[in-house]
C-alpha cells in the first residue's frame, strides 16, 4: 500500500500548497512490467540562425541596389521591380518581423534593461538603413521598406497636402517615436509592432482591429501618398533628419535645372521645393521679429510639454503590466471592485506581498514621470522647431527635392526634360544660355 | 540663422553674375556644349565656396553634424554590442509560471495558435483516471467524446498495462487552450504543459500572447535553447 500512502501525502501537500501547482509528483511514474517504451517529446527547432544572417545580407543588397537605382541609374521602372521584390521578400516571405522600424525598440530596451541582450541581426537591421540614409538619402523608404511599398502601390489619385498641414500632422510621428522609446525603455510594450497596420496583410491573419486600421491606411493611401510614412512612421522621422545631412541625394534633374516647371506637380508626397524669390524688405523685417518671438517661445514650449508629459504619468504608466496589476490588486484589496482577474489570481498564487507590488508599481510610475518630462520636452522642442522652420524661408534658385521629405521613389525623373536628353530620348536643344 | 540666409542670398547673386559672364564666354563659340557649361558652373561654384566664408562655415557645420551622426550611430553600436548576442531570441512559456488561462488559444496572430500542449512523459503518472483527459466530473470512465475535457479531442488515451494508460497529444488537433494543463496541474503531476512550437511560431517582435499573458509567463529565450521542459527534479 505504498502507493496509497503516497497519494495521501501528496494530496495533503497539495492542500497546503493550494493554488497554482507546478510539477508536483502526486502519482509517481510507474515501473512498467511490459516492455513499454516511453515516447520522447518532439521539439521542432526554431528558424535557423543563419537565415537571419541571410536576411541581413539581403537587406544590405537591397539597400545598395536601391541607392544605385535611385542615384545612378535613375530609373523608376527598375526601382519598381525592386519594390515588388522587397514587398514579397521582407513582407510576405519574412512576414514582417524583424523590421528596421521596430528594431529600434529592441535597441532601446537593451540599453535600459540589464537582462535583455539584443541579437546582432536586430542591431544590423536597425543601423543599416540609417547608415545608408546618411550617405544616399532615404533609399530605404524608396524600395526596401515593405510598409512603404504596399502604400506606394495603392496610390492612384494623389491629392496634395498643404505644407503647414503636413508639418503639423507629422508632429504625431514624433510623438509616436517618443512614446515608442518611453514604453520600450520602461519595458512596457513595443507599440510600433503592436500597432503596425500592414503586418497583418503580410501574414494574412491577425487582430481584426489592426486589419481594419491597415485597410483604413490603404484607403486613405489611394489619395494621400504614403500616409503612414509621412505622418506616422517613427523611423521615418529619424531618417528625415539623417537625410538632411546625406552626402549624396536624389536630384530631380540629372545635371541642371532649366526651371521649366514640368516637375512641379510630379511629386505625390509634396517633396519638391520651388525656387524662391528674394524677400521684400518689409516682409523680411516682419519675419525677423516673428523668428525672434518663436525662439523665445521655444523653451516655454519645451517646459509646457515636459509638464504635460509628467502630469500624464498615471495614464501612460498603465501601459506597464505591473502597474495595471497593482492597480487591480489595490481595488480588490480595498473592496472597490468585486471578483478577481486572471492576473490578480496568478499574482496571489505566487504568495508575494501586495505591498511589494505597490512599491514596484510606484517605482515604475516614478520612472514614467521622469520619462514623461523627457518625452514632453522633446515634443515641445519639435513643435517649436517646426514653427521656426515654417517661418524661415530658404533661398533656392532651382527646383529641388526636399532633402528630408523626399522618399526617393523616382517619380519625378521622367518629368525633367534634361532627363530625356540624358537618356537620348530628346535632342539637346539650344540651352538656356 | 537669418544672417546666414542673407549671406546665402549674396552668394547666389554672385553665382548668377559669374554665370552670366561665363554664358557670355560660351556664346562666343556658338555651339553650346551643355555638359561643359554645367561643369563650368560647378567649378565656379566651388571657387566661390572656397572664397566665401559663410558658405564654408555652413558646409563645415553640415559636415560636422554628419560626422556627429555617424559617430552617434557608432556609439549606439558600442553601447548595445557590449552585451548583444550572436544568438537570436525566441518566445517561450515558462511552464512554472503558466496558469493555463486560455489566452494562448485566442491571442496568437496565427489563425491556429503556435502554442500547443506538450507532454513530459517522464513526469506522467499514467493514471487510469487522468484529470487532464476526463476533467473533474466525467460521465463515465471511457474515451467517449462527452467524457473528454479537450474541446477538439486532441488527447489520445491508450491502454499500456493494468492500471496504466498512456496519453499522447495530437498536435494537429491541439489549439493550445490549456484546459488539460489546468486539470493536470491541479489534480495530477503537471506533466501536461503549454509550449510555443517553433515550427509554427512567427517570432513576432511583440508577441501578442505575451502582451495578454496575465502571469508574465512569456519570455525571450536564446534560440539554441528554445524550449523550457518540465523536469522531475523540480518537483
Amino acid at each position: 500500500m505504498i502507493r496509497f500512502r503516497y497519494i495521501i501525502i501528496s494530496i495533503s501537500c497539495s492542500l497546503i500548497l493550494s493554488g497554482i501547482s507546478t510539477a508536483v509528483e502526486r502519482f509517481p511514474p510507474p515501473d512498467f512490467e511490459s516492455d513499454y517504451q516511453q515516447p520522447t517529446m518532439t521539439i521542432p527547432p526554431p528558424r535557423q540562425s543563419f537565415y537571419e544572417y541571410i536576411d541581413a545580407a539581403v537587406l544590405l543588397a537591397a539597400l545598395s541596389l536601391s541607392s544605385y537605382l535611385v542615384l545612378k541609374r535613375r530609373s523608376r521602372r527598375a526601382i519598381f521591380v525592386l519594390m515588388v521584390f522587397s514587398l514579397l521578400y521582407f513582407g510576405f516571405w519574412r512576414k514582417g518581423c524583424i523590421c528596421p522600424i521596430g528594431a529600434g525598440q529592441n535597441i532601446v530596451l537593451s540599453i535600459f534593461d540589464r537582462d535583455y541582450a539584443v541579437p546582432i541581426v536586430v542591431v544590423v537591421f536597425f543601423l543599416l538603413p540609417l547608415v545608408f540614409t546618411l550617405f544616399f538619402g532615404r533609399t530605404f523608404c524608396a524600395a526596401v521598406c515593405p510598409l512603404g511599398v504596399i502604400q506606394d502601390f495603392v496610390l492612384l489619385k494623389p491629392v496634395s497636402v498643404p505644407n503647414w498641414l503636413e508639418s503639423g500632422l507629422r508632429l504625431f510621428a514624433y510623438l509616436y517615436l517618443g512614446m515608442a522609446v518611453l514604453f520600450a525603455a520602461t519595458g512596457s510594450a513595443f507599440i510600433i509592432c503592436r500597432y503596425d497596420p500592414f503586418v497583418s496583410f503580410f501574414r494574412l491573419s491577425g487582430n481584426f482591429n489592426i486589419l481594419v486600421l491597415g485597410a483604413c491606411f490603404l484607403v486613405v493611401g489611394l489619395f494621400i501618398g504614403r500616409p503612414y510614412c509621412r505622418f506616422v512612421c517613427p523611423y521615418g522621422v529619424i531618417l528625415r533628419q539623417l537625410s538632411r545631412l546625406s552626402k549624396w541625394h536624389v536630384t530631380i534633374t540629372p545635371d541642371e535645372c532649366v526651371k521649366c516647371r514640368l516637375c512641379e506637380d510630379s511629386c505625390p508626397f509634396g517633396a519638391i521645393r520651388q525656387p524662391t524669390a528674394n524677400w521684400p524688405t518689409n516682409v523680411y523685417s516682419i519675419a525677423k521679429k516673428r523668428l525672434a518671438f518663436l525662439i523665445i517661445l521655444l523653451p516655454v514650449l519645451i517646459f509646457l510639454g515636459g509638464w504635460l508629459g509628467t502630469g500624464l504619468k498615471s495614464v501612460t504608466s498603465r501601459m506597464h503590466a505591473t502597474v495595471r496589476l497593482a492597480e487591480r490588486v489595490y481595488l480588490e484589496e480595498t473592496g472597490k471592485v468585486e471578483g478577481t482577474t486572471d492576473a490578480s489570481t496568478a499574482f496571489r498564487a505566487t504568495g508575494t506581498d501586495a505591498k511589494e507590488l505597490y512599491k514596484e508599481a510606484s517605482d515604475i510610475r516614478a520612472r514614467f514621470g521622469f520619462g514623461g518630462w523627457l518625452l514632453g520636452g522633446f515634443i515641445g522642442l519639435v513643435a517649436g522647431l517646426k514653427l521656426i522652420g515654417l517661418s524661415v524661408q530658404r533661398q533656392r534658385t532651382d527646383y529641388e527635392a526636399d532633402r528630408a521629405g523626399c522618399l526617393a521613389c523616382g517619380r519625378c525623373f521622367e518629368y525633367c526634360p534634361r532627363e530625356h536628353v540624358r537618356l537620348k530620348k530628346a535632342k539637346e536643344v539650344v540651352s538656356q544660355s | 540663422m537669418v544672417l546666414l540666409l542673407q549671406k546665402d542670398a549674396d552668394w547666389y547673386a554672385k553665382v548668377n553674375v559669374l554665370m552670366a559672364e561665363s554664358a557670355e564666354a560660351v556664346r562666343f563659340s556658338r555651339i553650346v556644349p551643355y555638359q561643359r557649361h554645367c561643369r563650368l558652373r560647378k567649378y565656379l561654384q566651388g571657387l566661390i565656396m572656397t572664397e566665401n566664408k559663410a558658405v564654408t562655415r555652413r558646409h563645415f557645420l553640415r559636415d560636422g553634424f554628419w560626422g556627429a551622426c555617424l559617430a552617434g550611430l557608432g556609439g549606439i553600436v558600442g553601447l548595445v554590442s557590449r552585451k548583444s548576442s550572436a544568438q537570436d531570441t525566441v518566445w517561450q512559456i515558462d511552464p512554472y509560471k503558466c496558469i493555463a488561462c486560455g489566452n494562448c488559444a485566442t491571442y496568437c496572430v496565427l489563425e491556429e495558435s503556435a502554442v500547443k500542449c506538450v507532454h513530459a512523459y517522464a513526469i506522467c503518472g499514467y493514471c487510469r483516471i487522468c484529470f487532464g483527459f476526463f476533467g473533474q466530473q466525467p460521465f463515465d470512465i471511457n474515451e467517449a467524446a462527452e467524457n473528454q475535457l479537450c474541446p477538439t479531442g486532441a488527447i489520445k488515451r491508450t491502454f499500456v498495462e493494468d492500471p496504466y494508460y498512456e496519453y499522447t497529444i495530437d498536435e494537429s488537433l491541439c489549439i493550445g487552450c490549456g484546459k488539460c494543463v489546468k486539470g493536470c496541474n491541479t489534480f495530477g503531476n503537471g506533466s501536461l504543459f503549454l509550449q510555443v512550437r517553433h515550427d509554427r511560431c512567427l517570432n513576432c517582435n511583440e508577441c501578442s500572447i505575451a502582451a495578454a499573458c496575465p502571469s508574465g509567463a512569456y519570455k525571450r529565450v536564446p534560440a539554441d535553447k528554445p524550449y523550457i521542459i518540465k523536469r522531475v527534479d523540480h518537483a
